[in-house]
């Protein structure tokens, strides 16, 4: 049985992270842009766990956007999932110490996001104002979601140092 | 509950994720398809994230409530003076604005406008949490089935319309804001009763205004500045709530429509109190 301790951590971090999201992110706003907490966690987790951690925090991740602000539930879901997963492919590139290649994951994610968020929710109601939704929103969420992820990785990258150290000791899984 | 994964972890990737996709579609389909409330669902958010995010207004609110203690007395004296003098100004307006309600309840008469908002049930909320993403311009409160709410319920603030209710748990609610790009409101002007659709749109977002179009392009004169309300035929907006003034209008290139831009009574930025109207448009 696994240790379900380590996925109550992880879920903590990101129940905490979509509250700061909606209430203090919101208040520190630059242009009327807040940063993408979640896509940080997703990305992260995904990138130092592997791919079945990062499809798991997206999928809660989703499940959280779902609940309150989706019309549909199970489309933000998705688009988590998926990140998670595409982010742990990426686990074997993993060193502690390197931050630039996750900052660039995290970057391409929250791109990644923002064009899969166009296509769903704009696209398919006919706005084609795409070079609109690229510079105003795309591209400032992504500067700043980068920008505040050089802060909240190293804090993510303690947990994950704190579980894996609680693997270690009751030995749940080779690391 | 979905938190505990009782499959092992030797499952490889790509056939987790192929699970999940599956998952993640059923659901898409469920409430696409059907009227499954997920209840177990909103009442896990409920006693997660809604309680961090009621107590966090709540120490704003005492925090700021502390930083205004500490003004000094000076602040307080020159205040008073201005107060006093915006009292005096008040007062005259005031007077003007009882003229003005006498002319409002006549021409409310003669357009047939027989139930003025002021006659519904009200339920007041407090905004706890804005939208965690860029897009939209979606809010949660801090009420919700247990005090009344439910989906579809407008929603007002000060005198003009502020949106609609879209999600609902046991002690929240989301509504999503007439300036939301997905949001259409069926209005109509006040004094010409001309239809249109009032539609909120991403672009105009951040210049404070908001699109309306379709409105048919007859002799009627519209002109800068005429008010638009929800009209009698809109399925869930209750009729005659305020939503804003004209700012712009012209003629289509069809030569058949009128479109242009109006400015929303309500100040989107900074909303902290709502009202929520539970009297549906449907029962009535």
């Amino acid at each position: 049985m696994r240790v379900p301790r380590e996925r109550f951590i992880i879920l903590l971090t990101v129940i905490v992270c979509f509250f700061l999201q909606c209430t203090l992110f919101k208040k520190l706003e630059i242009a009327s842009i807040a940063p993408n907490l979640l896509i940080i966690v997703t990305s992260s987790f995904g990138f130092m766990r592997g791919k079945n951690e990062g499809i798991f925090v997206g999928f809660f991740c989703g499940i959280l956007m779902d609940i309150f602000f989706g019309d549909v539930m199970g489309l933000y879901t998705l688009i988590y999932v998926y990140i998670g997963y595409i982010n742990g492919c990426f686990r074997q590139m993993f060193y502690d110490e390197e931050i630039r290649l996750s900052l660039i994951l995290i970057g391409g994610s929250d791109l990644l996001y923002g064009f899969i968020v166009y296509a769903a929710f704009f696209l398919l109601r006919k706005k084609f104002n795409f070079g609109y939704y690229l510079t105003r929103i795309i591209i400032p969420e992504m500067v700043y979601t980068v920008c505040v992820a050089v802060v909240l990785y190293q804090v993510l990258r303690l947990i994950n140092r704190r579980l894996e150290g609680i693997e270690k000791r009751s030995g749940g899984r080779i690391v | 509950m979905k938190r505990r994964r009782k499959k092992g972890f030797t499952i490889p990737g790509r056939q987790l994720l192929l699970i999940i996709t599956a998952v993640c579609f059923i659901l898409i389909g469920l409430s696409f398809f059907t009227e499954t409330s997920f209840a177990p669902l909103r009442f896990f958010a409920n006693i997660t994230v809604v309680p961090m995010e009621k107590g966090l207004n709540a120490i704003g609110t005492w925090m700021s409530d502390q930083a205004d203690n500490l003004r000094t007395m000076n602040d307080l004296k020159a205040e008073n003076d201005t107060l006093k003098s915006q009292v005096d100004d008040l007062t005259l307006e005031n007077d003007r604005l009882r003229q003005d309600r006498y002319e409002l309840n006549r021409l409310q008469e003669l357009y047939k406008l027989d139930q003025n908002y002021e006659q519904y049930n009200k339920v007041g909320a407090r905004v706890i949490s804005k939208d965690s993403g860029n897009w939209f311009n979606q809010f949660v409160i801090d009420k919700g089935s247990d005090d009344g709410i439910a989906v579809d319920m407008n929603v007002i603030a000060g005198d003009g319309l502020v949106g609609i209710v879209t999600q609902v748990g046991p002690d929240w609610s989301t509504v999503r804001s007439i300036i939301d790009d997905s949001s259409n409101v069926s209005a109509m002007t006040l004094s010409t009763s001309d239809l249109c659709i009032v539609a909120g749109d991403l672009t105009q977002m951040n210049e404070g205004t908001i699109k309306f179009k379709d409105m048919e392009n007859n002799d009627n004169a519209v002109k800068v500045g005429e008010t638009i309300v929800t009209s009698y035929v809109s399925s869930k907006f209750l009729s005659g709530l305020v939503i804003g003034y004209v700012s712009e209008i012209k003629v289509d290139s069809n030569n058949l429509t009128r479109s242009g831009l109006i400015t929303p009574v309500v100040d989107f930025k900074h909303l902290q109190e709502v009202l929520v109207i539970t009297d549906l448009k449907q029962t009535q």
